[in-house]
């Protein structure tokens, strides 16, 4: 029987461990059930093996109004074979009991959590081995939906922030982030236009001025270099819609897996490992 | 559902995190946060200040052609031998819907705000066709987004838009119709924040679009307030509209809120019937979180968005105003619904006797009125809005009639 730990400290213990060996992590997003529930699981359980240091699980939403092409196909792709939040969380407990220490966090929109029931929903998700969500539709605003309830049941809220999220704004994105922050580098839907790179690190920069959270960066990362080149500032590096489009390119023309779905991921998740593990930086203190 | 404590006003709604009770709100993506502070600011000065209104007023009076007459139907008064029936012509503004009320204001605000680039959705085609114009008259950069099943339906108006400068954009993700046009211009303000302006449709969105979107309709009611006070000499005692998103029926409706006797119908798309494929939110949904508010929808167990199904593309939409999703709970306004079959015949009963053709949307209003006015006595008033013209329906009846035009 595998020893779990608390929540939020899987999270903390990841990055402490990158850290240590003087990196930034590799954060990649798979969505749960494309393009069928074993596939989803497969592919879910090779990440961390092909060098993924946390892992985002997407919950299908019909209607995901922040994501582009990649993410909304698979979206629909995994509610066509019928995937639905009891069966994504019932995937999370399978590779919970195979992995104990990878993080694990469920991306999605609010929706299907809050029909799901929000008290019912933080019981089976912390049961079932998550470490925390992020809910693209719940701005700060909304704290009292989810966040709020969500760090009482000890599971991380991670917030995104924007380009357009300023100074003044920060602190109030920032009050009751636990786990991470994510730093969308574009203003626009995932896997979209390939960021200025070079901006990342400055960017990065006027987050931790505001907390001490690790911050990590996503949006348009699609290889290994733009992996290398995002970790020069970050402390972790988001790549979602690239996976999705590997897999997608292995799919038959029923949109069912074959032989090399899982491998097409993996291939690209090392790909992407190389180039976090070829910039050297600093150990913390 | 316990009974809830009625309130003293049902006007004074929403209040400052935009919830009307439990619905409403922002559930929006961080990066258009800012944005719809930024909006709520502009929207806030914009209200209290009164050269803006001055510019509403002059636009609403030379450019849109407003007050809409409100007139006496007659025949249908006759015909159906009980209420006597008005009509509030909104068929009768520019651009031939009540859509362009709305625009002007969130146009003449863009302009305040100096915001360029102007994107909508649209599901019938009159809100985007509003926007064009608009966008025409002050010459802004329009882009409307349109789902690519509407573009089909709706040929005529994407035509008029075409003329009017606009792009239009066939959206092919999703189920092709108004929700996924509304994902698609979102997806766009999310990418072009900075000099752009989201003109919503309708009473849905994230806050402060519920609210502005009704003060900029609520002309409708006030208007009829006034109008019958005139011809009649006291309020009326009915009101009926259609209901997609719900903003032609909140413009008759907010201004009447308050006055306890008057009875209030909201007219839902029931489709193919509410056992079967239909648009009715209220009837056959139940709360959940969609485009930036929590209102009823059509959804299935795992709140996955359902598609709606109606006649009428402008209806055809698994959500609704928050607004009427808490005038529901309140037990304030009667949500009723027409089927398909029902518009297509008050489509006809109307065009012949009173010598209009209403539009899809309408003619499931006009359905209820249908049903509703013979139990009701003869002096009994009854206010249906006639939000727009049937122009841009045509063909679609006719293929429904099995009739060939041309």
């Amino acid at each position: 029987m595998l020893k779990t730990q608390p929540m939020t400290q899987r999270i903390e213990a990841r990055f402490q461990k990158c850290r240590q060996e003087g990196r930034a992590a590799l954060v990649t997003y798979v969505m749960a059930g494309d393009p069928d529930p074993e596939t989803s699981l497969a592919i879910l359980r090779s990440l961390p093996k092909a060098g993924a240091d946390i892992v985002e699980f997407g919950l299908p939403f019909t209607d995901p109004m922040a994501d582009g092409p990649a993410i909304q196909a698979a979206g629909l792709r995994a509610l066509k074979v019928g995937q639905d939040t009891v069966k994504t969380l019932d995937l999370i407990r399978r590779f919970r009991a195979e992995d104990a220490d990878t993080p694990v966090i469920l991306m999605g929109y609010f929706n299907p959590i809050y029909v799901y029931g929000v008290d019912r929903f933080l019981t089976d998700a912390k049961e079932a081995g998550v470490d925390g969500l992020i809910v693209v539709d719940l701005p700060p605003e909304e704290d009292d939906e989810l966040c709020l309830p969500a760090l009482k049941a000890g599971l991380a809220f991670i917030r995104l922030a924007t380009p357009t999220t300023d100074d003044k704004r920060l602190p109030a994105v920032l009050t009751n982030t636990a786990g991470f922050v994510y730093y969308v580098s574009i203003t626009g839907i995932t896997g979209a236009a390939t960021p200025d790179f070079g901006k990342v690190a400055s960017a990065v920069e006027r987050i931790k001025r505001h907390t001490p959270l690790p911050v990590v960066v996503g949006f348009g990362v699609k290889s290994g270099a733009h992996a290398a080149a995002v970790a020069q500032g970050a402390d972790g590096v988001v790549v979602g819609s690239a996976l999705i489009d590997a897999l997608k390119g292995t799919l038959d023309a029923e949109g069912r897996a074959t032989a090399g779905s899982v491998e097409a991921v993996t291939k690209l998740v090392k790909e992407l490992s190389e180039g976090v593990r070829s910039v050297a930086k600093r150990a913390a203190a | 559902m316990s009974a809830q404590a009625q309130p003293n006003s049902y006007r004074t709604g929403p209040d400052e995190r935009g919830h009307f009770g439990q619905f409403g709100g922002r559930f929006v993506a961080e990066t258009l946060m800012p944005n719809i502070l930024e909006l709520e600011k502009a929207y806030e000065e914009a209200r209290n200040d009164p050269s803006f209104h001055a510019d509403m007023a002059y636009f609403s009076t030379h450019y849109i052609g407003r007050p809409s007459p409100l007139y006496f139907a007659e025949r249908m008064t006759e015909h159906l031998g009980g209420a006597k029936i008005y009509f509030k012509r909104e068929e009768l503004n520019h651009t031939g819907a009540h859509k362009v009320n709305n625009v002007l204001g969130q146009i003449l605000l863009a302009r305040r705000m100096g915001k360029k680039r102007i994107i909508a959705e649209t599901g019938a085609g009159q809100h985007g066709v509003a926007t064009a114009t608009l966008c025409a008259r002050f010459g802004l950069e329009c882009i409307v987004y349109m789902g690519a099943v509407d573009v089909e339906r709706q040929k005529p108006n994407v035509f008029r838009m075409n003329m009017l400068g606009a792009k239009v954009v066939p959206v092919q993700s999703g189920t092709r119709t108004l929700k996924d046009a509304m994902n698609e211009a979102l997806r766009d303000w999310v990418t072009n924040v900075a000099d752009t302006f989201y003109c919503i449709g309708t009473v849905a969105g994230p806050h402060p679009y519920p609210a502005m979107v009704r003060d900029f309709q609520c002309v409708i009611g006030t208007e009829t307030r006034e109008q019958m006070m005139q011809a009649e000499g006291r309020l009326p005692d009915s009101l009926v509209a259609c209901i997609g998103g719900g903003s032609n029926a909140i413009g008759l409706f907010h201004p009447f809120l308050d006055d306890k006797d008057v009875e209030i119908y909201g007219v839902e798309a029931a489709g193919h019937g509410l056992d079967q494929l239909h648009a009715a939110s209220l009837s056959g949904g139940r709360p959940g979180v969609l485009h930036g508010n929590r209102t009823y929808l059509l959804m299935d167990r795992d709140g996955q968005i359902a598609d709606a199904h109606s006649i009428s593309a402008g209806l055809d939409y698994p959500g609704i105003g928050p607004e009427h999703a808490w005038l529901h709970e309140m037990g304030r306004v009667k949500y009723i619904s027409a089927t398909d079959q029902e518009a297509l015949d008050a489509f006809q009963l109307c065009s012949r006797l009173e010598g209009i053709l209403p539009a899809l949307e309408p003619a499931h209003a006009l359905a209820k009125v249908i049903e509703l006015a013979p139990g009701k006595p003869k002096d009994h008033l009854m206010v249906v809005n006639i939000s727009g013209r049937g122009d841009k329906d045509l063909f679609q009846i006719a293929e429904h009639l099995q009739e060939k035009i041309v």
